[in-house]
């Protein structure tokens, strides 16, 4: 797609319209840059807090017997780091990209409703000291696993209305910043960048948005179940009272599939973004890049019951199941054949954005092959609740998600901050995450072939050696996030100053704006061809 | 640091893997068991089959990849083509992934089917999780009893050096005769547990206030473990289960024993089964 360069005068002559002073800017800002800023930072910092409860868990891991935390405090800290991971840090990163990028991309001045954009960020904050606060209550935090199965989760002490509390603020927060970003793209978009022109990280994110809408009140409606349950007498999950704990699960994963897809759609996007910019060559088959994502947010919805493999469906259920799921690889596979024709006789460079691309590429195509064993139910009855599933699942949310999220920030904090990260710190922090990632999870797939259950404290002196290459993963991959870490804030602070167009390669509105880009974005509709 | 990080780490690998090679856990620790029932065989095979057929296609799309990767580089003078779409490609690649699928679905249906089919058994078990120990109730005989971890808590504490089956032993294993079809019945007495063997091919979830139902047919004796698979509270990863495979006579012979241990009982555990502390496992005290 080529543009015609923006007919207005970028910024200078509406330094009235600037952002407010001090800490005033960032408490009452309406901007789509400033939100979308403070959802990155604060991502950043659930990052490494989810992090070190992963370390935590690595940590006494590493040997067999108990050696650092008792079970209790371990099953607390295996519950907290998905809780922080998925809601703190996956899923605000998207969003905070969304608030960045989409504005730019389609040529409107920012999102269709700024003032619930301020809302939707500022609950995060709450939301989590929240969550996190219920560590120190009487009985400690959640440790039912994230997924809040009951009847286990009713067992939780004075943190539980907390933590469901927190639940529903992440879920309105996420509503809200959803509804707003398929106003945005519907209403905002300049006159003639039409629907199949949009980028195609616009597209995963207009359909991301709707499935955040579609399953968030699904969520929501679990775990109030969940409350009245344990504090007025209902017995929607006890069967003593004529009800059934198998069905907060089908309830849960109806939500918790498409849950899935939203953590990575955004994900397939910004990869999209990012192959064609450093392959120098366009998408390869962009309309069937659109179409297989509708398929697969389709097919997410009918999927759910393959995390319930063992509870005893019916065999027609259970075979229903099976198939739905499978399924879902040809849309993936379609995917992935279309970022390696994008490569396929291009001219490469291999920058730290495209290094996380090629990396999410090969890693998450690994993650989905696992994905495929697991749809195989009779295969599922041993794979279910081992560590083979906690490395499946890994792969597709580390060197998944998260590495494109890296990959993003990469490639556009030249264009949001105006000044290029340093390259070889960048390339420095993608080999360590990319051998510690994979140090830290691959063993993790033997351990669960090999009969290690999940979410246990201590284990059989069999699965020690793994354990300990694990763990050792772990703490390398962990400690080198430190380094984008300080790549990011040195990139804020200053360097050398990037061009507009920023990488040879790239294309799209956001390319054809200031390095960095003025405060308001797009105050005439740009020409799109 | 980075630099220190690495050669520590490197080390520790490097340690890892050397105690891994040598030690005792030769065929339990790399790869699913090939187990000990006919489905657990149907079940490793699927399992291999659908290994292999990733493999396939990862070294394929990786091949291409890494060799574009090679060759398409700027710096060795690469010029982009520019093409950008194939419908007919398109379709290929729909349709050929589609085609493996059904391979793969044929065989995991039949094992599914058999898998399921219950009928026959010639003994009833009925396994009940608790927070954080197993009962297990032979249904038709009237033995019941607990099945308890008897890893001492000095060895988990690291207070004394840890057995060959640390975290997998219990006080009363389950028995069962070698060659009969056993049904399994699950059910919990508190929150959600699941009961797995890995060698028997399958877990099934214990859920309270509904029983499940399955089977196996153990071929060979032997002593099989596994363990409780749904986190279940503090102590899920202390509820080991220990299944022994024995001879038709010997089980005969077992069970004698245990009805006749259970006599002065028995009108009590008539009626409540589950209730009854277990007459041999020496408590709750986990």
């Amino acid at each position: 797609m080529s543009t015609a360069a923006p007919t207005h005068d970028h910024g200078h002559d509406h330094e009235h319209h600037g952002p407010a002073p001090g800490l005033s800017r960032w408490i009452f800002t309406t901007n789509h840059k400033d939100i979308g800023t403070l959802y990155l930072l604060f991502s950043l910092l659930m990052f490494f807090v989810g992090g070190a409860m992963a370390l935590v868990i690595r940590a006494e891991l590493f040997q067999p017997g108990l050696q650092i935390v008792d079970p209790h405090f371990f099953n607390q800290m295996t519950t907290m780091h998905a809780l922080v991971m998925i809601f703190g840090a996956v899923m605000p990163a998207f969003v905070g990209l969304a608030n960045w990028l989409i504005p730019m991309m389609i040529g409107a001045p920012d999102m269709a409703l700024p003032r619930m954009n301020n809302w939707s960020f500022w609950i995060m904050p709450f939301a989590f000291t929240l969550l996190l606060s219920t560590l120190f209550t009487a009985g400690g935090g959640p440790a039912g696993g994230w997924t809040l199965y009951p009847p286990l989760v009713l067992q939780t002490g004075e943190a539980f209305p907390f933590v469901i509390l927190a639940v529903h603020m992440m879920g309105a927060s996420s509503i809200m910043g959803a509804i707003n970003i398929v106003a945005t793209i519907l209403n905002l978009r300049a006159p003639t960048m039409t629907l199949m022109k949009m980028p195609l990280f616009v597209w995963t994110w207009l359909i991301t948005a709707f499935l955040l809408i579609a399953v968030m009140p699904v969520l929501a409606g679990a775990v109030t179940m969940l409350l009245t349950d344990k504090y007025f007498g209902t017995s929607f999950f006890n069967a003593a009272g004529g009800g059934d704990p198998v069905m907060f699960q089908h309830i849960f994963w109806f939500f918790g599939h498409p849950e899935v897809y939203i953590m990575i759609l955004p994900a397939f996007g910004v990869v999209s973004m990012i192959i064609p910019t450093f392959a120098r060559k366009p998408l390869f088959g962009y309309a069937s890049m659109v179409y297989a994502t509708a398929s697969i947010a389709f097919l997410s919805f009918i999927v759910w019951a393959h995390h319930m493999f063992t509870v005893g469906m019916p065999l027609a259920g259970e075979l229903f199941f099976m198939y739905a799921t499978m399924l879902i690889a040809v849309p993936t596979g379609v995917k992935v054949f279309n970022w390696v024709s994008t490569m396929w006789r291009g001219s490469m460079t291999f920058e730290t954005p495209m290094l996380f691309a090629i990396a999410f590429v090969v890693l998450f195509t690994i993650g989905g092959f696992s994905g495929l064993m697991l749809a195989i139910a009779p295969a599922d009855f041993q794979y279910q609740d081992t560590y083979f599933v906690v490395a499946h699942f890994h792969y597709v949310l580390v060197p998944g998600a998260v590495f494109s999220i890296m990959a993003a920030a990469y490639y556009w904090l030249p264009k949001w901050t105006g000044h290029m990260y340093n390259e070889k710190l960048g390339q420095w922090h993608f080999w360590l995450s990319v051998i510690g990632v994979n140090v830290l999870f691959f063993p993790q797939h033997f351990l669960g072939l090999a009969g290690m259950p999940r979410r246990i404290p201590d284990y059989a002196l069999q699965f020690t050696e793994f354990n300990m290459i694990s763990t050792v993963g772990a703490f390398i991959f962990g400690l080198s996030q430190l380094l984008f870490a300080y790549n990011v804030i040195q990139t804020i602070r200053g360097g050398a100053k990037a061009t507009d167009q920023v990488w040879e390669g790239a294309k799209g509105l956001e390319w054809t704006l200031s390095s960095p880009p003025p405060y308001h974005t797009f105050q005439t509709a740009p020409r799109v061809d | 640091m980075g630099m220190n990080r690495i050669v520590a780490g490197t080390a520790a690998l490097g340690s890892g893997l050397a105690s891994w090679s040598g030690s005792a856990c030769a065929e339990f620790a790399l790869n699913m068991p090939r187990g000990v029932t006919p489905v657990s065989h149907d079940v490793y095979h699927l399992h291999m089959t659908i290994f292999w057929i990733c493999v396939v296609i990862g070294i394929g799309v990786f091949g291409v990849m890494f060799w574009s990767i090679y060759h398409h580089r700027k710096s060795r003078g690469a010029v982009a083509a520019q093409f950008h779409e194939s419908t007919l490609i398109e379709i290929l690649w729909t349709i050929i992934p589609m085609a493996i699928l059904i391979v793969m679905a044929v065989p995991a249906t039949a094992t599914l089917v058999r898998m399921y089919d219950t009928r026959d058994a010639e003994l009833t078990v009925k396994v009940t999780g608790y927070q954080w120990r197993w009962h297990y109730d032979y249904l038709d005989e009237g033995v019941g009893f607990f099945s308890t971890l008897s890893t001492p808590q000095a060895q988990i504490r690291n207070a004394a050096p840890k057995g060959e089956h640390y975290l997998l032993e219990v006080d009363n294993p389950l028995v069962v005769p070698v060659g009969k079809k056993v049904r399994i019945l699950t059910t919990a007495a508190d929150v959600i547990h699941s009961w797995w063997v890995p060698d028997l091919g399958w877990k099934k979830d214990a859920i309270p206030g509904f029983i499940n139902e399955t089977w196996t047919q153990i071929e060979e004796p032997g002593v099989y473990r596994g363990q409780c698979a749904e986190l279940c509270g503090r102590d899920h990863g202390f509820m080991p289960i220990v299944v022994k495979a024995v001879p038709e006579a010997e089980f005969k012979e077992w069970l004698t024993q245990m009805k006749a241990k259970a006599t002065p009982q028995t009108a009590q555990n008539e009626s409540h089964p589950v209730s009854q502390p277990a007459p041999v496992s020496g408590g709750q005290a986990l």
